[in-house]
C-alpha cells in the first residue's frame, strides 16, 4: 500500500538488483550445461551416443532457422512442428479441462453423480493412456484426433480429482451463507461452490497442462506424422540423438512456457488468495 | 402475534457411529416479540447454536413447530439474516461486493448493488474499506462486514451465533455498542446467542437462560435497564446475581444428579 514515488530516486539501483536477481535463475542450468559440454567433450562417450550441448544447440537451430540442413528433412521446419504439437497439446487440454471440471464439480456437488459416475471414471484412471494407442487408431484412424485423444487420457484425470476435492472441501457455512443470502441451486454452484474451489481446480490445470505435454511423444509416436513427438521418434531410428535431444528440450520450454501462462492467469483470477498464503509473501 | 414462535422444540442428533440417540434440545418453547433484543445464555453443548439453526433453517428439528413472522420455517432464507461465529465472507469477493452478494443474487446491476452497499458501509464504519478483501482486513472489521451483510437484506430477525467470540475484549466492546446502536437507529428483531453472561445483560432486554444438556429454558428474564447501560451499577449486578443464580442451581443439580 506503501507510495511507489518514494523509492524513485533508488529506481536505476533497483532495476540493477533486480537484473542479478534475475540471473539467480540461470545459475543452475548453465553449470549443469557447462559439465555436460565438458564431459562430452571428453571423449569418455562417442559424440554419437551424447552429443555435445553445442550439437544439440546446432541441431535444434538448424532445425529452427534451416541454415545448414544439418538436421536434413526437419531443417528449419520447427515452427511447423511445433504448432503442430501445441494444436494437439491444447485440444486435448482444452477439451479434459471443460469435461474435467464439470464432472469434477458433479460429482463433488451432487451424491447422485458421485454414486453412478465416479466408479467407472476411477476405474478408467489407473490404464495408462499409451495402452488405448490400439483403440485409439481403430477409432480415430490416423491423424490428429487419435493424438488429441491421447492427450485428453492424460489430462483429464488430474483435473477431475482436483476439482472434486476442491468443491468437497468448499466451507459448509459459505453454502450456508449462500443459502441465508437466497442462493438458489444453480446460483450456489456458479457464485459459491465454483469460485470457492477455484484454487484446487487451478492446481489441477497446472498438473494437467504438464501431463498434456508429456504426452506428446507417445500420442505422435504412432497416430501421426508431424510434431515435436514424431520428430523426436523418428531422429531415433536415424539415431540422431542431437534432434532427440533437441526435441526433448523444445518440448520442455513449450511446456514451461505454457505452465508460466496458466500460472499467470492464476495469478490474476485468484489476486483475492494471495495476502494469506507463502506465495504472497514477498508482496 | 410474535415476532419468532418456537412451539415444543426437539431436537434429537442420531449418532450413528456410537449407535445412540443425543436430546440435544428438550421441549422448547419461546416467544420473541418483534424488535426484541433476545440473548440465547448457555453453557457450550446446551443446544443454544442448534436452536439457532433451527430458525436459521439450516437444522430440521426432530419435532416441534418454529415460526417466524407467522410462517413455518423450513429451509434457509433472507427474510432471516444470520451472523456467523465466523465471519463466512466469500473470501474472492471485496467488502462491498459481500455485502451486496444478497442483491447480485437478485440480480440488480452492479452500480445499483454499490449505491446500496455504500449505506451499510458507513454504518458499520467501514468507509476506505469497501475494495480490501477478507484477507486483508482485521477480524472484526470482517464481522463488520458479516453484520452489514445481513443487514442490508433488511430481514424481520437477525440471527447471531456468538459474534464476538474470537475478538480481543476492546474490539468486542466497541463491537457491542456498534450493534446496541444500530438496533436501537433500525428496531429489528435480535436473537444473540452467547455463553457470556456480561454479554447478554450488555446487549439483550430479554435473557433467556438455558440449561446444560438436554437444552432446556431454565427462565426467560425481561431486562430493561436503560442504555448506555453501567456494567458497575447496582441494578446491573443485581441482574447479574440472578442470572448467575440460575446458572448456579443447574450446575448443582446437576452435580447431585451424577
Amino acid at each position: 500500500m506503501t507510495s511507489v514515488t518514494d523509492v524513485s530516486p533508488a529506481r536505476p539501483a533497483l532495476r540493477l538488483t533486480r537484473a542479478i536477481q534475475g540471473l539467480e535463475r540461470l545459475i543452475v542450468p548453465a553449470l549443469l550445461i557447462a559439465g555436460w559440454e565438458a564431459f562430452a567433450r571428453s571423449g569418455v562417450l562417442p559424440p554419437a551416443l551424447l552429443p555435445a550441448p553445442s550439437a544439440v544447440l546446432h541441431a535444434l537451430g538448424d532445425w529452427v532457422f534451416g541454415f545448414d540442413e544439418t538436421t536434413q528433412t526437419y531443417s528449419g521446419h520447427w515452427l511447423r512442428d511445433a504448432l503442430a504439437s501445441a494444436l494437439r497439446v491444447f485440444g486435448g487440454f482444452a477439451l479434459a479441462s471443460l469435461l474435467g471440471i464439470l464432472a469434477g464439480v458433479a460429482i463433488g456437488w451432487s451424491r447422485l453423480f458421485e454414486k453412478t459416475l465416479e466408479p467407472t471414471l476411477q476405474m478408467l484412471r489407473p490404464i495408462p493412456p499409451v495402452s488405448w494407442i490400439p483403440l485409439a487408431i481403430i477409432w480415430f484412424g490416423i491423424a490428429d484426433k487419435p493424438a488429441i485423444f491421447l492427450v485428453f487420457l492424460g489430462a483429464f484425470f488430474p483435473v477431475l480429482m482436483n476439482a472434486i476435492h476442491g468443491v468437497k472441501t468448499v466451507d459448509h457455512n459459505l453454502v450456508r451463507a449462500g443459502a441465508m443470502m437466497g442462493a438458489n441451486g444453480r446460483q450456489m454452484l456458479t457464485d459459491i461452490v465454483l469460485p470457492a474451489a477455484l484454487p484446487s481446480i487451478f492446481a489441477g490445470l497446472r498438473i494437467a497442462v504438464g501431463s498434456a505435454w508429456m504426452l506428446t511423444v507417445t500420442a505422435e509416436m504412432v497416430a501421426v506424422k508431424s510434431g515435436l513427438g514424431y520428430v523426436l521418434w523418428d531422429s531415433y531410428y536415424f539415431l540422431r540423438y542431437d534432434i532427440v535431444l533437441a526435441a526433448m528440450i523444445s518440448i520442455g520450454l513449450l511446456g514451461y512456457l505454457t505452465d508460466l501462462g496458466l500460472k499467470a492467469i492464476m495469478a490474476r483470477t485468484l489476486r483475492w488468495q494471495q495476502t494469506t498464503t507463502v506465495q504472497g509473501r514477498a508482496g | 402475534m410474535a415476532a419468532i414462535e418456537l412451539r415444543n422444540i426437539v431436537k434429537v442428533f442420531s449418532d450413528k457411529r456410537r449407535g445412540r440417540d443425543l436430546l440435544t434440545l428438550d421441549n422448547i418453547n419461546l416467544d420473541i416479540e418483534a424488535n426484541d433484543f433476545v440473548c440465547l445464555l448457555g453453557p457450550s453443548g446446551c443446544g443454544k447454536s442448534t436452536l439457532l439453526n433451527i430458525i436459521a433453517g439450516f437444522e430440521q428439528a426432530t419435532s416441534g413447530r418454529t415460526l417466524v413472522g407467522g410462517k413455518q420455517v423450513e429451509r434457509p432464507g433472507s427474510d432471516r439474516g444470520v451472523v456467523f461465529q465466523q465471519p463466512t465472507l466469500m473470501p474472492w469477493l471485496t467488502a462491498i461486493d459481500n455485502i451486496a452478494f444478497h442483491l447480485k443474487l437478485k440480480g440488480v446491476a452492479k452500480a445499483e448493488r454499490h449505491d446500496r452497499a455504500m449505506e451499510f458501509i458507513d454504518l458499520v464504519g467501514l468507509r476506505g474499506f469497501e475494495h480490501h478483501h477478507p484477507s486483508e482486513m482485521s477480524g472484526g472489521m470482517n464481522q463488520r462486514v458479516g453484520i452489514a451483510r445481513a443487514l442490508l437484506m433488511n430481514p424481520s430477525v437477525i440471527l447471531m451465533d456468538e459474534p464476538f467470540a474470537a475478538l480481543d475484549a476492546q474490539t468486542k466492546l466497541e463491537m457491542q455498542e456498534e450493534l446496541v446502536a444500530i438496533w436501537q437507529k433500525r428496531r429489528c428483531t435480535i436473537v444473540f446467542v452467547t455463553h457470556s453472561v456480561d454479554e447478554a445483560l450488555v446487549l439483550g432486554n430479554k435473557i433467556v437462560v438455558m440449561t446444560k444438556r438436554p437444552g432446556r429454558i431454565r427462565e426467560a428474564v425481561n431486562f430493561d435497564l436503560p442504555r448506555p447501560r453501567d456494567i458497575t451499577s447496582p441494578e446491573f449486578n443485581d441482574a447479574k446475581r440472578h442470572v448467575l443464580s440460575l446458572i448456579r442451581e443447574e450446575s448443582t443439580r446437576l452435580a447431585q444428579a451424577s
